[in-house]
């Protein structure tokens, strides 16, 4: 992690590099790479990224405004897609909180303790973001669809999961299952055991120590971690287009109710709901960049 | 006494906190997935062996795993490029550049995949400046691979990134002072310590690349032999109800993605006992 004087340092290295070569003609810095090489470079890095990645972005935008701000507006207040809109928050309403009381826990024991298997249990947190959308919308369905594992006594008893709400929060919870860990172990490692072993000292019971010092300390990661999860969790297609049987007004998402009107070929209608997913991943980008700053400060702040 | 194996510690909650990790995991997590193992064993291995090997099958995790490996070697090389940048450059515009590179983990794929059918369909901002030269992108396999390196290029530039802020600029002053050229300095003393981080980077990006499915459907066509991609055909045999095939399909793709994280855990392994970091 690069703290504030080796920025500074690079940042005077650059400035002594760049900006002579007016008045005195000066060789190329030994560390650094010539002007022409640099701009090449720089325009290498940015003309790649705005094509593959900005153009996509403003697309969206202008693809959902074609036909006026009427038609945008219109399709965002259709039922369906407000019935859309209703599901997608309430998935993440579940999703988000479940896998943040399991991101603490686990953060908690794989840091602040040291146990055998500790990096194969860290593998298996892992494991959802390395298994493909749509195979892990598949287990659900072996488990709890018609033909599943539990098929039958599900129907039996007049359960469903697959083909409704609950499978959709299942496939999310699962896809979106490292989120939060993934953000705390490594800062939860690297801030030690130190301030709880003073606050117990102190006599603090375990509740009061988790409370105001552990808490405190991460909570920047872990709101960030909460961002990345819920970005997700609204976002996630692959996983929740298996499970949901897409009925329309009732198991679609957002992402599925976009899914449908572009295959109806209701371009603008389509492109507004995406729209809205696509400023959702534009908030999620500027509050990473924020806490970002803010706990890498804290990690700074800690280590001197 | 059940968890006595632990070292002491003064700290609470020990049990009760990895008790709860192991339970949550298993119950969202593992259980589902044995129920795919199970699946697969119902099926047998003379039975995956014939499900997969069908033609039409092993077409589309041909796609899937070509075009995904293309994705990721494009990647590997842009994403040094970005990474780079970024790490040493001060230039106007940067901290925005930075913080685009996650647009692909922050937009969800649904909308990465219309809006990219959108721009490279014939009638589209670049589809139509190919369209006069008789190129087609979109509903192509060169359209998943537009795709694919969307989706692959952040997992590059953020495993390579730390450990370029990382390096010793000491070691490249004495590589100079020796009389090394800056292009002798950056592929014999720079490039070689990054090795590890850019393999992680290339392996996490090819297994996101062959699971992908959200961004690829939209722009890929979809025609069986040709631009079928295999997340896609476990969509179509399950709605076919054939469980059977989907589960052929998943066990292929599982297998590999667990074979990925291993060799991302043993480069890992090797790189933090040749380098003394990971």
């Amino acid at each position: 992690m690069p703290d504030a004087s080796t920025i500074l340092q690079q940042n005077a290295h650059v400035a002594g590099g760049g900006t002579t070569a007016g008045t005195t003609r000066r060789r190329a810095p030994v560390t650094g790479e010539g002007p022409v090489a640099r701009a090449v470079l720089i325009g290498v890095a940015i003309a790649f990224l705005s094509l593959f990645l900005l153009l996509p972005l403003v697309v969206v935008f202008v693809e959902a405004l074609r036909a006026g701000a009427g038609a945008y507006v219109a399709a965002l207040t259709e039922p369906d897609a407000v019935a859309a809109i209703q599901l997608t928050l309430m998935v993440a309403a579940i999703a988000v909180p479940l896998n943040l009381v399991f991101g603490v826990a686990a953060a908690w024991a794989v840091a602040k303790f040291e146990f055998p298997g500790k990096s194969f249990l860290v593998s298996l947190i892992d494991l959802p973001f390395s298994v493909s959308p749509v195979v892990a919308g598949l287990v659900y369905v072996l488990l709890f669809g018609a033909q599943g594992l539990f098929g039958g006594w599900m129907r039996e008893n007049g359960v469903e999961i697959i083909f409704a709400v609950p499978g959709i929060v299942l496939a999310t919870v699962f896809v979106t299952f490292p989120f939060i860990a993934r953000e705390l172990i490594p800062l939860m490692e690297e801030q030690g055991t130190g301030d709880e072993e003073v606050a117990m000292t102190l006599g603090a019971s375990g509740l009061q120590t988790f409370w105001r010092v552990t808490l405190p300390n991460i909570r920047f990661a872990l709101l960030y971690g909460v961002l990345l999860c819920n970005a997700r969790a609204m976002g996630e297609f692959g996983a929740v287009a298996v499970v949901s049987g897409k009925i329309r007004g009732y198991t679609t998402t957002m992402p599925l109710h976009v899914e449908i009107l572009y295959n109806e070929y209701n371009s603008v209608a389509a492109f507004a709901v995406a729209s809205v997913l696509a400023l959702l991943a534009l908030v999620t980008l500027v509050a990473k960049v924020f806490l970002e700053s803010r706990y890498s400060d804290e990690l700074a702040a800690r280590s001197h | 006494m059940a968890f006595s194996f632990r070292r002491k510690s003064a700290i609470p909650g020990f049990g009760l906190a990895l008790g709860y990790t192991i339970a949550y995991l298993g119950l969202i997590v593992l259980l589902p997935l044995a129920a795919l193992v199970l699946r697969a064993a119902e099926v047998g291995p003379s039975g995956l062996y014939t499900l997969v090997t069908d033609p039409r099958v092993l077409g589309a995790l041909r796609t899937s795993f070509g075009l995904a490996l293309l994705a990721a070697a494009t990647n590997a090389v842009f994403g040094m490029i970005v990474a780079w940048v970024l790490v040493r450059y001060r230039f106007p515009g940067r901290g925005l550049v930075d913080a685009a590179v996650d647009l692909p983990f922050a937009l969800p794929t649904a909308v990465a995949g219309i809006a990219l059918a959108a721009l490279y369909a014939p009638n589209g901002w670049i589809g139509s400046l190919f369209e006069p030269y008789g190129i087609k992108i979109a509903f192509t396999p060169l359209g998943i691979y537009i795709a694919l390196v969307f989706i692959g290029l952040p997992f590059i530039v953020r495993t390579v990134q730390p450990v370029i802020a990382e390096c010793d600029r000491e070691i490249e002053e004495a590589s100079a002072t020796l009389g090394a050229n800056r292009w002798q300095t950056v592929f014999r003393v720079v490039l070689p310590p990054l090795t590890p981080a850019l393999l992680t980077g290339f392996a996490l990006a090819f297994a996101r690349g062959v699971g992908e499915y959200g961004s690829i459907i939209f722009i890929a066509g979809n025609i069986p032999y040709i631009s079928e991609i295999a997340p896609l055909l476990i969509v179509i045999k399950l709605e076919e109800y054939d469980y059977a095939g989907a589960t052929a399909i998943a066990t292929v793709m599982l297998v590999v993605a667990f074979a990925i994280l291993l060799a991302i855990n043993l480069v890992q392994a090797w790189s933090r006992r040749r380098l003394g970091h990971a």
